[in-house]
């Protein structure tokens, strides 16, 4: 089905995207850098939360319980302007 | 590795010869990498050995005030700003000479300035006579018609030969006098001889320099006459009372004139001599000026070398000190000693020897110009005990990205970014600048914080779709409005109704947005419904994943001190209990995103609800999974089984340790507040254990050691 690919390769990009930079990006910084430690602990922590936070955004919006009560008025903009 | 634990110390002895001492220490203090240990510590600080050479370097530094002070006064004097540091130790006889120089300039400063001040006196004296001589003129010549000789119309005023010779002459008394005196002046005046006296006045146009404190002052000239010599007197003292100085004045106009001429020709003399003594003062305090923030340096680097070396342990021949060095800094530090030593010529080289010692090293964290920020917030909540994790590398990300969950707005974030980018771009001119103003400090201090806090409220602002409080529709929202509702709409011209989209209808087959929060929100009425459920979980979710990590450090401690008891005792029963109770919340929270949609969000349990009911063990009315009644028991059986095993196992094994001591094999009790658990036991009795175990616990997690203190209450029964 075109949802559930369309998900399925979002997600594999994200996940593809902070793996790079939270693990392969730290493999490949040279030994002689001088803080090479510091900056591996920083990428590798910065891939991790970041990508956490999106995926908890992404998946909240995966099966949506409920949907958004709009103003007729708004509505009737919407249809307008983003559906035709 | 010295990142995520503080460096190793060791605890060094220090053998320095006396004449080596001062470059030795010099040379160590521009290192900054030994701590020095105070090897007199019951010695007052008057008796130390070297505790006149810090007198001389505080004088020193009083005299460099007063310089300072004499050149801010004249406010076209810049002192230089960026005087670089050149890590060099100034020399020993340096002192003498700086010292001499400082006095010879400080007693010429002080000569300037008294003979300023004297020049400047008779400077006012002399204006205020030449003011005296001018307006008196008018005073006499106005009286002229009263005093004139009889029948003449004179304008010359003549004192007239008395007539009546029991008439005593006129007297007259001329002076100067301040301003908002004179209304007092004169009454008094007036009161006190009986209205017998007779007051002239005039202002003096320009104002008076004072010479002492360079205050600007109006005063007037003044002019009494009065008959008979008692009252004269009583003028004087009047005068003598109001701070009024008095000046002779001839009662001859040619003589007046005279004098005048005379005054004038002085007031210029003085005037040039004055402008010399400035000048003179201005070039002395501006060669001053240059080389005072340099002095200031020097005498700061002197004295402190003495103040460090009153800490030594002084004998005949040679210095000794104990310190604490970082382990991997002992090759520079020889460096440093063997420079030390040959600048002060000296043949005999210092020595450096470990002492072996069952102490705790103190916590040394190296730091660069970025990491400090982050230490010293870290430091704020207590300095790690001596090798124990550092949480400094992780703080440097967490922190700013947890408050970029709460900030989440990428406009501001922006704003904020490019505040601390420009600080960290002008890093070097605002060291430079050395300003004083604390508050700008503080954000100085923390910009690369700052940076990062923003960077990540970018991209968290990003996410929230928050561009100040707007949100934007990159990929085009992903509700739709289905075809009838949008044929309904069309026909209402009452625009405060709303419209609800069922995602039955608007959601239906759809990806979510791949990037964030649907712009739909933005605009609809219950946005706060749909984001306050999602924020509370993320909340929990990156809580939990924080707290776990935070017991996983924990971890690498115990195994790092080899404290299996710790792993056993302390870290499964937390995981457990962690893990266990809000693990299984956020495990709930995944799964019902994945587990319920539209189709049976009717049966979607309250995940708030489901977790309470979790603790009172009622059944739930909607199950998330089957068998999930079952699974919480289980899970609440265990959290409520690890609260004692985290309370209570790690003291009894303790306390059965010590009271056994033979029984304990290979076990490392190198702490000594352990000895101290058995002195206690011994104390009190042994009905108490608890009590004895909350002390003990307690007295473990201080880092002082306070073995010491109780010695002293061994029972006389031993």
């Amino acid at each position: 089905m075109g949802a559930a690919f369309a998900t399925f390769c979002i997600w594999i990009l994200m996940t593809v995207f902070w793996a790079l930079i939270g693990v392969a990006v730290p493999l490949i910084i040279p030994e002689k850098i001088e803080n090479r430690r510091l900056i591996q602990t920083m990428l590798l922590l910065t891939s991790v939360s970041c990508y956490t936070f999106w995926l908890c955004i992404f998946l909240m919006q995966l099966n949506p319980l409920i949907g958004p009560e709009l103003e007729i008025r708004t509505a009737q903009a919407i249809v307008e302007e983003w559906q035709s | 590795m010295a990142l995520f634990r503080c460096e190793e110390m060791a605890l060094y002895q220090l053998f320095l010869q006396s004449e080596a001492a001062y470059n030795c220490v010099g040379e160590m203090g521009e290192i900054g990498l030994v701590q020095f240990r105070d090897m007199n510590p019951d010695v007052n600080a008057f008796q130390r050995k070297f505790v006149n050479e810090v007198r001389r370097c505080e004088e020193m530094e009083r005299k460099l005030r007063f310089i300072e002070k004499e050149v801010k006064k004249e406010a076209h004097i810049n002192i230089p700003n960026n005087v670089p540091d050149l890590k060099q130790v100034p020399a020993a006889r340096e002192m003498n000479e700086l010292d001499n120089q400082l006095e010879k300039l400080e007693n010429e400063l002080r000569e300037l300035l008294s003979n300023q001040e004297q020049l400047q006196k008779n400077f006012l004296e002399l204006t205020e006579l030449k003011q005296v001589l001018l307006r008196t003129s008018i005073f006499f010549q106005e009286g002229g018609g009263h005093f004139g000789a009889p029948g003449g119309t004179d304008p010359e005023y003549q004192i007239a030969p008395s007539e009546d010779p029991g008439a005593s002459k006129l007297g007259v008394v001329a002076g100067v006098i301040k301003r908002e005196l004179l209304g007092a002046f004169e009454r008094v005046l007036w009161r006190v001889c009986r209205g017998n006296v007779f007051l002239k006045h005039a202002d003096i146009e320009e104002p008076l320099t004072d010479p002492t404190t360079g205050d600007s002052l109006l005063k007037c000239v003044f002019i009494v006459f009065f008959q008979g010599e008692q009252l004269g007197n009583r003028v004087k003292k009047i005068c003598e009372g109001f701070r009024a100085t008095l000046y002779p004045c001839p009662e001859q106009t040619a003589e007046r004139r005279e004098m005048l001429k005379g005054v004038e020709a002085r007031i210029a003399d003085l005037q040039v001599v004055l402008d010399q003594t400035l000048s003179h003062r201005t070039r002395v305090l501006e060669s001053a000026a240059a080389n005072l923030p340099l002095w200031f340096v020097k005498v700061r680097k002197i004295k402190s070398i003495y103040h460090t070396l009153n800490l030594f342990q002084v004998s005949q021949k040679y210095l000794q000190v104990q310190c604490w060095i970082p382990i991997t800094d002992i090759p520079k530090i020889q460096a440093a000693l063997d420079k030390g030593t040959s600048d002060a010529g000296s043949s005999v080289p210092s020595v450096l020897s470990q002492v072996p010692t069952k102490e705790q090293p103190p916590t040394f964290n190296r730091t660069n110009k970025f990491t400090e920020g982050f230490q010293t917030i870290i430091d704020a909540y207590g300095v790690s005990s001596y090798r124990e994790m550092n949480p400094m590398p992780f703080t440097v990300i967490t922190f700013p990205f947890l408050f970029a969950v709460m900030f989440g707005d990428c406009g501001h974030g922006l704003i904020m970014a490019l505040f601390a980018g420009l600080l960290i771009w002008k890093e070097k001119d605002i060291i430079a600048a050395k300003s004083k103003n604390e508050i700008f400090m503080m954000f100085f201090g923390g910009r690369y914080l700052i940076f990062l806090m923003g960077v990540f409220s970018i991209y968290t602002g990003i996410l929230y779709n928050d561009l100040f409080s707007k949100s934007m529709n990159i990929f085009g929202s992903q509700w739709a409005i289905p075809q009838d509702v949008a044929k309904t709409l069309a026909g209402y011209s009452d625009n405060t109704d709303t419209v609800e989209l069922d995602p039955k209808d608007s959601f239906k087959d759809k990806a979510p947005y791949p990037f964030g929060l649907d712009p739909i929100w933005q605009v609809a009425d219950n946005k706060l419904d749909f984001l306050n459920s999602f924020k509370m979980k993320l909340s929990v979710i990156l809580g939990v994943m924080h707290m776990l990590f935070g017991v996983v450090l924990s971890l690498l401690n115990h195994t790092y001190f080899r404290k299996p008891l710790n792993v056993i005792a302390e870290f499964i029963p937390q995981v457990l209990f962690l893990g266990g109770l809000f693990g299984y919340l956020v495990f709930m929270i995944i799964y019902k995103w994945f587990a319920f949609d539209y189709t049976n969000s009717a049966s979607a349990p309250q995940l708030l609800i489901t977790f309470t009911d979790m603790f009172m063990l009622s059944a739930p009315d909607d199950e998330l999974y089957s068998g999930q009644y079952t699974v919480q028991v289980i899970i609440l059986l265990v959290g409520v089984a690890c609260v004692p095993w985290m309370l209570f196992v790690k003291p009894t094994v303790l306390y059965m340790r010590h009271r056994n001591p033979a029984a304990v094999k290979g076990q490392r009790s190198n702490l000594p507040h352990q000895c101290l658990a058995v002195e206690m036991g011994q104390l009190m009795d042994n009905s108490l254990p608890l009590l004895t175990l909350a002390v003990f616990l307690k007295l473990r997690n201080n880092r002082v050691n306070r073995f010491c203190c109780f010695t002293a209450i061994r029972p006389a029964g031993g």
